[in-house]
């Protein structure tokens, strides 16, 4: 299993770079992680989307997609684009700390 | 069954079940596929007429074999070939009212009908299908729809698609999945390959660019699955664009535009537009999600809104594919939860998420997938070591797919086995790498 060291602290990680336990997660952490993906400034629009798909996880046991993000997020799937350019429901969850959103099939 | 009661056609609400047994109720919308139909007829056969009363109410008259609608476009088959009459579906001794709903109250266990006829339930079966929004991408149903732009998810479109693919004499042909989930998440796939053969036929192939866009990151959902059906859209020159995911459809330019900005360009665009559950189960406060799919137990198809509502087919917002084969396997299911539940019983929680889907990749040829929540799409054979090969081209199961549409009139809907499958998923026959499973199904 894949680790990696955030905000001072040894993580677990999928190879896509997903938390292998959310648990091990905090808020601190945060800041690194988006900057690993590119996101240098965190808004309070990005917080919001961040803490909606923990609080989604935490209900539902699996992370939203786009689409259920923008239906119920409050943030429009326009928005949510160019808050995480490189795909909101992945990168997101990358940075909450939740496993890659379930792909439907 | 309080208030349908078709020797009781005041509709009143309140009405006793006769010899105080419960009943059961299926509802089915144009999207319904065969849910409520087999569902219908297999507690029809279950119980006697005296024992539960049985109400199907649907808001059209008209059953579509959906898998046929791929075939339209192509002039493989005709929209006259692929539909009958609804209520010419279900058994004796079902009361079938064709009415639109207005909502469900899941407190009263009541069934409000849009002209204000109150049905009381005992059970309620959700069996409303999936409904297109095309309406919900900005420019899709805007300029060059129904011209330049369509869908053959619908039997309307699939008869325009027609007309067009045969004025259609080269250019850049897009097909492209707006979001998941989607009914038949394979048919489009189905529908680039099928292009290619047909384009082949008319001797204009070459003139013709054929790209299918896909949210997803590969052709389909799961790896194995998604690494054949990549190398088989490579080998048929079908350009493969993933990650797309659709923000706008511009008919005038002919272009898609993702919401990260890439463009894909197209003469002709065939869209399989997003999905949502019946426009009731959003007026039914508690029984729906955001997208007004009921969500169920993944086993036992009970809904979480309440014990005595189930959910069948595509109406679910269960992980499973939604399919024809999905509805039929579950509908097993179904009939025994619904039984155990009428009698106070513990439900039978056997529901695996199996799916099995013919795909049809052209030249009289098709490839098979067979697979659960658990079990990947592998190669091997189905349903045992011996029988239609899986994952791999053959005519043997394009004779099947073809097969299918008479058992599927004649076996899925009236609710009767098709001999040899069963609802299980089976794992004989199936190869894991390098080896084979052998386990008894």
């Amino acid at each position: 299993m894949p680790t990696k060291t955030v905000a001072g602290r040894s993580v677990e990680v999928t190879d896509e770079g997903f938390f292998e336990n959310p648990d091990t997660w905090t808020e601190a952490m945060v800041p690194d992680l988006a900057k690993e993906e590119g996101i240098d400034e965190l808004t309070d629009q990005h917080w919001m989307v961040l803490r909606f798909m923990r609080q989604e996880y935490q209900q539902k046991g699996q992370g939203p997609t786009v689409r259920v993000l923008g239906k119920t997020s409050g943030v429009s799937v326009k928005e949510l684009y160019q808050l995480f350019p490189k795909g909101p429901a992945k990168v997101a969850a990358k940075i909450a700390g939740i496993p890659k959103p379930r792909g439907c099939i | 069954m309080a208030g349908s009661d078709g020797r009781r056609p005041s509709g009143e609400a309140g009405s006793r079940p006769r010899r105080g047994r419960s009943n059961a109720e299926a509802h089915r919308d144009p999207g319904g596929r065969d849910g409520g139909t087999l569902t219908a007829n297999r507690l029809r056969r279950a119980y006697r007429e005296d024992d539960v009363e049985i109400t199907v109410v649907d808001q059209d008259g008209r059953h579509v074999y959906q898998p046929g609608l791929l075939f339209v476009p192509f002039g493989l088959a005709q929209p006259d070939d692929i539909v009958r009459p609804r209520e010419r579906q279900l058994h004796s001794g079902i009361t079938y009212r064709q009415a639109p709903i207005d909502n469900v109250d899941i407190e009263s266990n009541t069934v409000r009908l849009e002209d204000a006829t109150v049905l009381a339930y005992d059970v309620l079966i959700v069996a409303t299908g999936s409904r297109l929004l095309p309406e919900e991408t900005e420019g899709l149903t805007g300029p060059g729809w129904m011209e330049k732009v369509y869908t053959f998810y619908s039997l309307e479109g699939a008869a325009a698609l027609a007309g067009s693919l045969a004025r259609f004499d080269g250019g850049k042909l897009v097909v492209n999945v707006v979001d998941m989930p989607i009914k038949c998440p394979v048919a489009p796939l189905e529908f680039c390959f099928l292009a290619d053969w047909y384009f082949h036929d008319r001797g204009i192939r070459d003139k013709v660019e054929i790209t299918y866009v896909t949210p997803l990151d590969g052709a389909f959902t799961k790896p194995v699955a998604s690494a054949a059906l990549s190398e088989l859209l490579a080998e048929k020159e079908v350009e493969l664009v993933t990650e797309f995911n659709t923000g706008e459809v511009d008919g005038d330019a002919g272009r898609l535009v993702s919401y990260d900005e890439r463009e894909v360009l197209f003469d002709l665009a065939v869209m399989i537009p997003l999905h949502g559950g019946a426009e009731y189960v959003g007026r039914s406060p508690g029984l729906g999600d955001e997208f007004d799919f009921v969500p169920a137990d993944e086993h036992t198809l009970q809904s979480k809104a309440a014990p005595n509502v189930f959910v069948i087919g595509d109406a679910s917002n269960l992980p499973a594919s939604k399919a024809g084969s999905v509805t039929h396997f579950e509908g097993e299911v179904m009939v025994e939860n619904v039984k155990r539940f009428l009698a106070g019983e513990p439900l039978d929680a056997s529901y695996d998420g199996h799916a099995n889907c013919f795909i049809e990749t052209g030249f009289r040829k098709a490839l098979l997938i067979d697979f659960n929540y658990e079990t990947e799409p592998l190669s091997g054979h189905f349903p045992a070591g011996v029988g239609l090969p899986l994952l791999k081209e053959s005519r043997l199961n394009h004779l099947g797919k073809l097969m299918f549409q008479w058992f599927y009139w004649h076996s899925l809907l009236p609710g009767r086995d098709i001999p040899g499958i069963k609802a299980d998923m089976p794992l004989a026959g199936k190869s894991h790498g390098t080896k084979s499973v052998r386990t008894k199904s």
